[in-house]
């Protein structure tokens, strides 16, 4: 496995491009384990305001964060179209809440551009890059970045 | 399956032994003299040798042979178990699981441990032993080893020396039988060639006994009807003699004798010279004992064992103890052959971890699925017809039992956990000049193999504390009227859905003065701060206090405790302290038991549906108008036959709902929390008592406060399952807020 994302790497990589909003966005291929559509989530007790509950993904609970929120977008009104993008973020399995999932992308270290010297300091914090294909510009977001690991040191 | 797995697996049987080995000498500790302890405990140690000779680990099988004589000693009641003597033997104990793990892992041993064990072990087999067998113990390692080819099994590695007879000219003799059976032919093997392989080793006379052939009309052409002695004399060895049959000593009843005159140095009597009862009862067993387990097979070496002593001591009426020996005889035999059947009786299969959990998931999935078609069932044909009815009750009882057996395979008692513990007791007690006693309750108390391994950690780390820290010195006990020998508790117990282990020491307790100062010392609090005692106590598990320097100068506990706290709230559980000055302390650690099913009730609060675990909750109750009482600014009590409880609105502490629920419109659920309070929390509505399967939401999220786990419904939803303890105490006013940040919090 480290081997295929090591010559991914180096090589093309495969992206996965989701949309919110009026943005693109997209992930490693790798770290998405499956979609799948929006389910009623169980809410959870003093979350934060960006984790919209737990669902059941056959007899694990998963956590949902709602990606529109989390990224600084606002909140989002999931409806029947809204997709649930499964990923692994280190040893956890979490479920992205996005509008819809567009493409599936193969580009080269070469197609990814600097994150743009105006960013803030929350967008660094996830953004790894940007892609420019066929005049839509798309966001390269590092989960890992996302959701820092904290529980190492807390739990 | 290669060496290396073979080998991986004779580590993980020699844990098994070890487990076995330990448990056996703290019985004997307790006074348990049954002889099938003894026989247990003499087994674990042989079989260790056993496999550790096929692999070729020398310092293991030299540790386990010593260790197996003065065992012995015991066995054969030669030597007396006392409290010494088994102190001495579980100080070996440790040396061999040491020797053990040195050897899978690569480490080395403390030598100068092993040999002063070594030294201590032989001291003991011969202090009490006869004088006649004196000499042969005695004498360096090496002779005491030759003194033991009894084992049959075709593990005995025999590290027969010679150099005992180096000054001798004389070559050693051997008196060889063979027998083979069927197999051996069957398998391709050929007597004649053996004989002649052994012919080659030195000069050898062989005499064949042909008295076992039948007539030739009754003779079956595939039956092995021959058997031979043969007298050899070789400098060889033992060794190279069973190696002419290495394979096929299992097909074959094979003795090896070394001859009298040559193993007369070596002792007269010695303990575990072969006995011609090895082979009448593989005899009896014929071919198929040969293959059987080692364990089985063991034990029947270690019943022919029992049964020579027996005799003996029969034989020796007079010096030995009294006991019948015609009565005795059959005893043993029938003492053997339960543990021949306990062996088979506790067999185990090793599974990977990942399959079960598969299974697990399999069988949660089912279990959600069939109430979904119950479900299904009861809402699209009210009336149904009975067979389906009878179907589906039949199809719950049998997922129920699916269910239950396959939650059972993750569960596993606390015992190897404890059992560790007592090891280390003795360790540090050993370090610090302390006498203490490990007391352990509930050890049968079974929790998921997840929580066991983490367990490990604090508990080593607390145990050394109440050791190193809580008890006092003998001098200091006995100085305040206490008993010399220190007791550390240890007990495990399920409550409200979680296992609860308890570790309590009868030392001096937390000096609180001290304490405080250190906390103030190290800016953890004011130096004015008002602090009630058991905040104070509280104080220790602060990260602060134990990175400070001069930790072990603290009288009271505080080593590294916040990360023993850490660590438990890594597995959602709490830990709590209570100490009192001159008494001793208790820390009480609550721990999820992950995997499991556990029976709930199920509520709704606030439009959400929660599960309630059952066995917190004393009764149900719909409270009336007339018995609430309003309490302070916002505090509700709700009087029950003449007592006040206070109201806790489930709803409101979870922050499902901004305002307090009006009681009388929901049911109060009186519930008992680990500290003994009662409160009654409010839901909504009750749906029903349902048996759910626990889900860890720490897997993908992080701990949720005032939540135990999590659960999916028959709709498929989850559920939350409610922390009744930590819903309690955040009623008492502390906050249920997250005492971490989220791990998806960024």
């Amino acid at each position: 496995m480290s081997y295929a994302i090591k010559n991914l790497v180096q090589g093309s990589r495969e992206l996965i491009a989701f949309r919110i909003g009026d943005q693109e966005f997209c992930v490693n291929i790798m770290s998405v384990r499956e979609i799948r559509g929006w389910t009623q989530a169980t809410p959870l007790p003093h979350a934060p305001p960006f984790v919209m509950g737990v669902i059941n993904l056959r007899g694990a609970v998963l956590p949902i964060v709602d990606l529109s929120f989390r990224l600084g977008l606002g909140q989002a009104e999931p409806t029947a179209r809204h997709v649930i993008i499964v990923a692994q973020v280190r040893n956890k399995t979490v479920g992205l809440l996005v509008e819809a999932v567009s493409d599936i992308l193969t580009v080269t270290d070469e197609n990814i551009q600097p994150t743009p010297e105006i960013s803030t300091d929350h967008e660094k914090q996830y953004a790894r890059g940007i892609l420019a294909i066929d005049k839509r510009m798309i966001c390269l977001i590092e989960l890992e970045g996302l959701f820092p690991e904290t529980e190492s040191e807390a739990a | 399956m290669d060496m290396n797995e073979i080998k991986e697996i004779f580590f993980q049987e020699c844990e098994e032994q070890l487990a076995e080995l330990e448990s056996g000498l703290l019985k004997m500790n307790d006074g348990d003299r049954d002889p099938e302890t003894v026989n247990a405990v003499f087994r674990a140690v042989h079989s260790i040798k056993g496999g550790a000779g096929a692999f070729g680990l020398d310092d293991l099988v030299s540790f386990a042979h010593v260790f197996e004589t003065t065992l012995d000693c015991v066995r054969s009641n030669k030597l007396e178990p006392t409290h010494d003597v088994l102190k001495v033997m579980l100080r070996a104990a440790d040396v061999l699981a040491d020797l053990t793990n040195a050897a899978r892992d690569g480490g080395s041993v403390d030598s100068a441990r092993s040999a002063g064990l070594v030294r201590e072990l032989e001291a003991l087999a011969t202090g009490e032993a006869p004088p006649a067998a004196a000499p042969a113990v005695a004498a360096p390692a090496p002779a005491p080893v030759a003194a033991t080819p009894t084992d049959d099994s075709g593990f005995q590695p025999i590290p027969f020396s010679f150099d005992a007879f180096d000054d001798e000219p004389a070559t050693p003799r051997f008196a060889i039988t063979f027998k083979p059976r069927r197999d051996l032919y069957s398998k391709g093997n050929d007597a004649a060639l053996l004989l002649r392989d052994l012919s080659r080793l030195g000069e050898m006379s062989i005499n064949c006994d042909m008295d076992a052939l039948p007539p030739l009309d009754e003779m079956d052409p595939e039956e092995a009807y021959f058997s031979w002695t043969i007298e050899l004399s070789t400098d060889k060895g033992e060794d190279a003699i069973r190696s002419v049959f290495e394979f096929a000593e299992w097909d074959c009843d094979l003795d090896v004798t070394a001859q009298a005159e040559q193993a007369a140095p070596t002792g007269e009597e010695p303990p575990m010279v072969p006995v011609p009862f090895d082979l009448s009862l593989l005899d009896e067993g014929g071919a198929s004992e040969a293959k059987a387990p080692e364990s089985v097979v063991a034990a029947a070496v270690a019943a022919a064992e029992t049964a020579s002593n027996v005799t003996q001591l029969a034989g020796a009426a007079a010096r030995q103890e009294k006991r019948e020996a015609p009565a005795a005889a059959p005893a043993a035999a029938a003492a053997a052959a339960n543990a021949a059947q306990n062996a088979a009786a506790g067999q185990t299969i090793r599974v990977d971890l990942d399959r079960v959990d598969r299974l697990i998931n399999l069988v949660g999935e089912l279990v959600i699925n069939q109430a979904m078609l119950s479900q299904s069932v009861i809402e699209n044909d009210a009336n149904g017809t009975s067979t389906i009815n009878m179907g589906l009750e039949e199809l719950q009882q049998l997922t129920r039992e699916i269910q239950d057996s396959v939650m059972a395979i993750r569960a596993q008692p606390v015992k190897p956990v404890f059992q560790r513990m007592s090891r280390i007791v003795r360790e540090v007690a050993d370090m610090v000049g302390k006498q203490i006693r490990l007391v352990t309750e509930g050890e049968n108390t079974e929790v998921d193999k997840t929580v066991i391994d983490k367990l490990a950690e604090p508990l080593t780390h607390m145990i050394r504390n109440a050791v190193d820290h809580g008890i006092e010195t003998p001098e200091k006990r006995i100085a305040a009227g206490k008993n010399p020998e220190g007791t550390v508790k240890l007990t495990a117990k399920h409550r409200s859905g979680r296992i609860v282990i308890e570790l309590v020491d009868d030392g001096a307790g937390i000096n609180r003065e001290r304490v405080r100062q250190k906390a103030i010392d190290n800016d953890l609090i004011a130096a004015d701060a008002n602090l009630s005692d058991e905040e104070i106590d509280n104080l220790i598990f602060m990260p602060g206090f134990s990175t400070a320097d001069k930790i072990s100068d603290i009288s009271g506990r505080g080593v590294g405790m916040d990360v023993v706290k850490r660590s438990i709230q890594a597995l959602g559980g709490r830990i709590s302290i209570s100490s009192k000055p001159g008494h001793g302390s208790t820390f009480t650690m609550s721990l999820p038991l992950t995997l499991a099913v556990l029976d709930g009730m199920v509520v709704t609060v606030a439009g959400q549906t929660l599960v309630v675990p059952l066995t917190a909750i004393v009764e149900t109750l719909q409270p009336e108008a007339q018995n609430i009482h309003s309490f302070g600014s916002n505090q509700r009590l709700i009087s029950i036959r003449n007592s006040f409880c206070p109201l806790v609105d489930v709803g409101r502490i979870l922050n499902f709902r901004g305002t307090q629920a009006n009681p009388v419109e929901g049911v109060a659920l009186l519930v008992e929390s680990e500290g003994g309070g009662q409160r009654a929390l409010m839901v909504d509505a009750i749906q029903g008592q349902r048996q759910v399967v626990i889900k860890s939401l720490e897997a993908n999220y992080t701990h949720v406060p005032g939540i135990a786990a999590a659960t999916i419904l028959g709709d498929g939803r989850v559920a939350l399952i409610l922390d009744v303890d930590a819903v309690v105490s955040a009623s008492r006013g502390q906050s249920l807020k997250p005492e971490m940040s989220l791990a998806v919090a960024g």
